[in-house]
């Protein structure tokens, strides 16, 4: 039983990183990337790794994700400044 | 090089890396074993020093050197964040805006950022008892300030969170670990040993000598370091212009 849930948890785990991967808006990749925070702080809670699988949540799942989407809005503004100053 | 070469020798360096990797597999005990011998030592220690959290022992009393330099390793990546992204010469300030939020999202956004503050404190709180710890703690709280920029607007966020204070802060704290660990030089004979303070009564707040101590100083240290670093990408995103539109 216990085999199976981590064998799903793996599933989920390389599913969302491949989606990841394949994901190039960054805006897209940084949702992506908070799902993929949240199925991994599932396998290591399943792996018994509780610890782990709070710190994964709260930088993997929510902080990462912000910090790249504030660098994605610093870029996009530059981008509109430039195209307005021409 | 030419192009050939380079994919030649990425091709080797790849294949080594791969055969190295196998090779250390190969050799790992196998998964899911029940013979843990590292882990019963840790689980004994802790046990002798009334921490009911194993990982929270580990982290602020075994290896409690470990996480000195952890801490100063996020210490120093703050820093150079709030170095790169300061305001240069060429750039100003405009006052952003006040923005339209979607009612639903002022109403959740504003429920639960009570909700994960407590939350976070409770983990900084319990992290010798129960899993989480002063770095899960620290973020979550952390981040739960955010949940105003997003609820009301940015102004609104600026005003509960005086940047330089929690600079301060995180100065402190980390001041408050490396002290905390030269009081055992005084205690005993050991730079972060824990010895100077009594182990309390097992699964209670106060227990395990100076792990809620350091425990602590980490939390406020990571919450303060990830308000400072947020407060830095936000700036320049939200506030921070280009000279001329550029």
């Amino acid at each position: 039983m216990a085999d199976a849930v981590i064998v799903v948890a793996l599933l989920l785990v390389a599913a969302s990183a491949t989606v990841a991967v394949v994901t190039r808006d960054p805006v897209r990749q940084a949702l992506v990337l908070a799902v993929l925070g949240v199925v991994l702080a599932v396998l290591f809670t399943v792996l018994q790794a509780p610890d782990v699988g709070l710190s994964q949540l709260a930088v993997g799942s929510a902080l990462t994700p912000l910090l790249l989407m504030l660098t994605v809005r610093k870029v996009r503004r530059r981008g509109q400044e430039k195209g307005r100053g021409r | 090089m030419t192009r050939r070469a380079r994919l030649w020798l990425l091709l080797a360096g790849g294949a080594g890396l791969a055969v190295l990797f196998a090779a250390a597999c190969l050799k790992l005990p196998a998964f899911g074993g029940d013979r843990h011998p590292y882990g019963d030592r840790a689980v004994r220690a802790s046990l002798a020093r009334h921490t009911a959290n194993t990982v929270s022992s580990v982290n602020f009393d075994q290896r409690a050197f470990d996480t000195l330099g952890e801490m100063t390793i996020l210490f120093a990546a703050v820093l150079g964040c709030v170095v790169l992204l300061r305001q240069t010469r060429d750039e100003h300030r405009a006052a952003p805006e006040p923005a339209e939020v979607a009612l639903p999202v002022r109403r959740y956004a504003l429920i639960v950022l009570p909700v994960a503050l407590v939350s976070g404190l409770y983990v900084v709180a319990h992290g010798q008892l129960s899993p989480g710890g002063g770095f899960q703690g620290g973020v979550v709280a952390a981040t739960a300030l955010h949940l105003l920029y997003l609820g009301a607007d940015y102004r609104a966020l600026e005003r509960v969170r005086p940047v330089g204070r929690y600079e301060v802060g995180d100065a402190l704290a980390a001041s408050a670990y490396l002290v905390t660990g030269l009081a055992g030089l005084i205690g005993s004979a050991a730079f972060l040993a824990n010895t100077i303070l009594p182990y309390g009564t097992f699964n209670t707040l106060s227990s395990g000598g100076t792990v809620p101590l350091l425990n602590a100083a980490i939390g406020m240290e990571v919450a303060c370091a990830v308000v400072v670093l947020l407060a830095r990408f936000l700036d320049q995103a939200v506030e921070i212009e280009g000279e001329g539109g550029s």
